[in-house]
């Protein structure tokens, strides 16, 4: 055992792993993807290649916040959780008296030059929350502790959804009850919330904005509507099964190359994947996907402490939910929300918290055999 | 707080994780297997329907006009070409409300009230996928402004196609005739599918005769054209293929020597090669520019052809049916020696008139004085009326209406073109079938010098006259004499239709008969005897002055007194070199008067055009 350890960590590849506190399976699948992206990205923007080098420079910004992320020990994390998150929830506030409009919603905050988005960040910092608060109650929690987390991870996400941005609303939420589940909430539990929110569907109904509701209205019939709600899914549908099984090859996609897709180099990116590397290609991307979130939970499963675990099994959750949102949306399966495919939709932002989600989890692994040790 | 986490049992907690886990990879893999197995859904069971849907949406069929086959003269001079030409095109299924459209582009190109009311009734009958001309004949300047502008017209392109051209304009036009924009009408008779793209159709002469052969068949592009309705490229062609190129028997440089001798007279040449049928030229006049009619001629300009009192629509050496008056004289000669009427060599007296015994009416000779004694040859020579009286009442109409029908009149001759006249050769059952009637001993006698009944096209008088020169050999006269499939094959000559010939009982009338035209030109008092001067071949002819309308029996024909549309037509019929004939000439100048005088120097220039042809010292 001992020998295979050494033969392995012989390799220098292994030795700039460890030396940088990565875990080196995660690490080569996210970067073999994020390149896979570009290229993706460089058929869906028409063969741009300065939107390409303009990716690719987010990308290395990126992975130097995984590099930072990985070498702070998850402890230290630990301790931050509570005042990130209190600067979060004021940051939300802040972004609604005073944020910046774009496309009707009020998401960002302007700092003089930079513009940031904190709904963006407390994908991270809701979690960290959590998963913190939970780490401090017994294992399964009790239903007052179930209470009280609620309540933690409501409070932010109805700031979100007042931005009005339902997408990031939902994965913070999801990102926060994935916790609250890792944690242990009792099945009957979760059975009677599952049977009260389908009691408070008609609900919600009513406070969706009109635009979210035509969306799920067209999700369910795009057909009605073709040349307006449901252009974006009838085309995506169109570019998705005119893939057929090996696709019609790199750059040859005809629904993406002559602007058929709509937002082809973001959330629907998986489109003219799909269209250009058939059903085979789906199949690989999503294996791809799969084993980097078994990778993740792996890791949870291997830490010490529950904070680490919760957090780590969180973020994992919470990057398959990502991926499963945005595949079910531009494959007619759920309405759109505007959630990019993680590492292959262009765009800053959600590139960065994701790289710092995983920066996350290499610091679990890392600091964990230190513990072990 | 950190005691609390001291109390938890690491080991439970650790496996109520570890079951939670377990639980959320289940989850990942069954939301996993429903997105695949939508993805399978979409990519494999759909896959059919969703390809079909891409190819619809990115894949534009359009069918390709093929290149019309060109018409040449016989020396390969363009009777009609193909010119380079743009035309705005609507694919209305792109281009949104086409009213609101038509009012921006307006704004720019002009459209007139008809090229409007067209395209509005075009676009209602095809499919709105299809494209649509607009306007044809863009001018530079509109190409230019519409180049800017493009972007603002979705579904709205410049198409570089063809569009027919006349370069000899007005001097073939009652050959070629003209092509012009299809009608409802021609989109019904047409095939459907070979004409789709095509605009323009032949409507008349030749264009329409071959109509067939010259229009080539459709041809198809596939474009890939981008959300935006904008063809971005063609994915695949399926050339179209041109249309037959024909070589016509005319040959311009005559076409033209015998438009300009006719000028600004109303009147018809044809001239006919004997030995083989082909029309070396074929002009009635007036004319008119046949390019006119190609995109659709003004309806200002119509009326003035329509109602102009000279008729240039009309086709006179086709369809116009004169008396012919004495050219006829040769066959109804033919037909009494024939019929053993005649000995060419016996002389006959020629008085000033002609009168059936018993009757009073009195025949006259043109000439006041009378002939004196003649025979057949000075009767040809001089044109003598009252010597082919003599002999037409002497046989009757049975032996001439023979006679006259084996010379091909009364019938149509098939050359290859629209419409022909039938013309008029009459016989005692003709005239009971049609007017009930006896048949009359006095209209023999007129029918002998070409009036009465009697009814001849331009075109029959010159088969006529080329039957004659061949001893009774006849050629079916035509205008196509080769044809051509591509560039590379070059032209395949036709064979000439050879027609029954005429054979006589006796040989040598052939000669009596034309020794008398030979004398008509060439003989002492023969009656064109002027244009015998100064020419480098041998001509045989005979003259013809149709009488247009009754002269009372005590009353002279005096040409000045007469209003000029009533005046007689003037005729003339020629053959040359008398040994070799290579070419016959019918000429007909209406109301132009005396054939000899008038006719036949016009004659005598289309056969100077014809044989001197690139004699570089001129007679």
């Amino acid at each position: 055992m001992a020998h295979n350890v050494n033969s392995l960590t012989a390799r220098p590849i292994w030795l700039i792993y460890q030396f940088f506190k990565l875990d080196g399976l995660l690490f080569t699948a996210l970067v073999l993807l994020s390149l896979s992206g570009l290229m993706v990205l460089y058929s869906a923007s028409g063969g741009d290649i300065a939107l390409v080098q303009r990716q690719a420079l987010r990308l290395a910004v990126g992975f130097i916040g995984l590099l930072v992320m990985a070498q702070i020990p998850i402890d230290k994390l630990r301790a931050w959780s509570i005042v990130l998150y209190v600067v979060g929830l004021v940051l939300l506030f802040l972004v609604l008296v005073a944020g910046d409009s774009a496309k009707g919603a009020q998401r960002w905050l302007s700092f003089g030059v930079i513009r940031f988005q904190p709904s963006e960040v407390m994908k991270i910092w809701v979690p960290m929350m959590m998963a913190f608060y939970f780490s401090t109650r017994l294992i399964p929690p009790k239903l007052k502790d179930v209470v009280i987390g609620f309540v933690l991870l409501a409070t932010p996400a109805v700031l979100i959804l007042k931005q009005p941005d339902l997408g990031t609303a939902i994965l913070v939420t999801s990102s926060g009850l994935f916790v609250i589940f890792l944690a242990g909430l009792r099945t009957r539990v979760i059975m009677s919330l599952i049977a009260i929110g389908i009691a408070a569907a008609p609900i919600i109904w009513f406070k969706l904005h009109d635009y979210q509701r035509t969306r799920i209205l067209t999700l369910l019939n795009p057909e009605s509507d073709p040349l307006n709600a449901g252009y974006h899914i009838i085309q995506s549908k169109i570019a998705i099964g005119s893939g057929g099984i090996y696709g019609k090859g790199w750059l040859n996609g005809t629904q993406s190359r002559l602007d058929f897709i709509p937002e082809r180099s973001t959330d629907f990116i998986f489109s003219v994947f799909t269209e250009e590397f058939g059903f085979l290609g789906a199949v690989v991307l999503i294996l791809a996907y799969l084993f980097i979130v078994m990778r993740g939970l792996v890791i949870a499963a291997n830490a010490q402490s529950n904070y680490a675990k919760l957090l780590g099994g969180a973020i994992s959750l919470s990057f398959f939910s990502y991926v499963f949102v945005n595949i079910g949306m531009v494959t007619g399966l759920l309405p759109v929300v505007g959630v990019p495919l993680p590492l292959i939709s262009y765009g800053g932002t959600s590139m960065v918290t994701l790289l710092t989600m995983f920066g996350i989890l290499m610091s679990i692994h890392s600091h964990k055999k230190l513990l072990g040790n | 707080m950190a005691r609390r986490i001291a109390i938890g049992d690491q080991r439970l907690e650790s496996e109520v994780f570890n079951r939670r886990a377990v639980a959320a990879v289940i989850l990942v893999f069954i939301a996993c297997s429903i997105l695949l197995f939508q993805l399978y859904g979409l990519q494999v069971t759909q896959y059919a329907h969703y390809q079909t849907r891409s190819d619809d949406n990115h894949m534009q069929l359009q069918s390709v006009a093929p290149m019309r086959g060109l018409i040449l003269d016989r020396d390969g001079v363009l009777l009609a070409d193909n010119q380079p030409s743009y035309r705005l095109v609507v694919t209305p299924s792109r281009a949104g409300n086409i009213d609101a459209l038509l009012g921006r582009l307006s704004e720019f190109i002009e459209f007139d009230d008809r090229e409007l009311r067209r395209f509005n009734r075009v676009i209602l009958g095809r499919q709105s996928f299809q494209q649509t001309p607009l306007k044809f004949n863009l001018s530079n300047q509109e190409l230019a402004l519409f180049a800017v502008k493009q972007h603002q017209f979705p579904g709205v392109e410049v198409l570089a196609t063809s569009t027919r051209y006349y370069p000899q304009h007005e001097y073939f036009t009652h050959t070629l005739g003209y092509v012009g924009r299809m009608n409802r009408a021609d989109q019904q008779r047409m095939d459907a599918k070979n004409y789709r793209a095509t605009t323009h159709i032949g409507k008349l002469g030749l264009e329409k005769y071959y109509e067939d052969i010259l229009h080539g068949e459709v041809g198809y592009q596939h474009d890939e054209i981008n959300a935006q309705g904008r063809r971005q490229r063609v994915l695949r062609t399926e050339q179209a293929k041109s249309g037959v190129d024909l070589k016509l028997s005319l040959v311009t440089e005559v076409q033209k020597v015998a438009t300009n001798a006719l000028g600004s007279r109303r009147g018809a040449i044809v001239a006919i090669d004997p030995n083989n049928g082909d029309v070396l030229a074929f002009v009635s006049m007036p004319s008119f520019d046949p390019n006119l009619f190609v995109n659709g001629i003004s309806q200002k300009a119509y009326s003035e052809l329509r109602l102009n009192s000279d008729q240039p629509l009309f086709n006179r050496a086709l369809i116009g049916q004169y008396p012919p008056g004495s050219t006829v004289k040769p066959v109804i000669a033919l037909a009494a020696l024939e019929s053993n009427q005649i000995n060419a060599e016996n002389t006959i007296f020629a008085g000033p008139y002609f009168q059936i015994p018993k009757q009073s009416r009195r025949y006259r000779d043109w000439k006041k004085g009378g002939h004196g004694r003649v025979d057949l040859k000075l009767a040809l020579a001089q044109s003598c009326d009252v010597y082919f009286y003599k002999l037409g009442f002497a046989m009757g109409i049975k032996p001439m209406h023979d006679m006259l029908t084996r010379f091909n009149l009364g019938d149509k001759l098939g050359l290859d073109t629209m419409g022909e006249a039938r013309g008029l050769v009459p016989s005692a059952a003709w005239k009971k079938r049609i007017h009930d009637e006896a048949w009359y001993p006095g209209e023999s006698v007129i029918t002998s010098i070409g009036q009465g009944y009697l009814l001849a096209t331009p075109l029959q008088l010159a088969q006529m006259t080329a039957r004659l020169a061949m001893n009774g050999l006849g050629y079916k006269p035509r205008f196509v004499i080769a044809q051509r499939k591509t560039k590379e094959d070059g032209f395949v000559p036709l064979e000439p239709t050879v027609l029954p010939s005429i054979d006589l009982k006796q040989q040598e009338h052939w000669q009596q008969v034309l020794s008398g035209m030979r004398a008509v030109v060439n003989g002492r008092t023969g009656t064109a005897r002027n244009i015998s001067r100064g020419a480098r071949y041998d001509i045989a002819g005979k003259s013809g002055t149709a009488q247009v309308i009754g002269i009372a029996q005590n009353a002279e024909y005096e040409e000045a007194d007469i209003a000029q549309h009533l005046r007689d037509h003037a005729l003339f019929i020629a053959y040359a070199p008398v040994d070799q004939p290579k070419i016959a000439v019918a000429v007909i100048v209406e109301n132009g008067g005396s054939g000899s005088r008038v006719a036949a120097p016009i004659a005598r220039k289309v056969m100077d055009a014809y044989l001197l042809k690139g004699m570089t010292d001129g007679p």
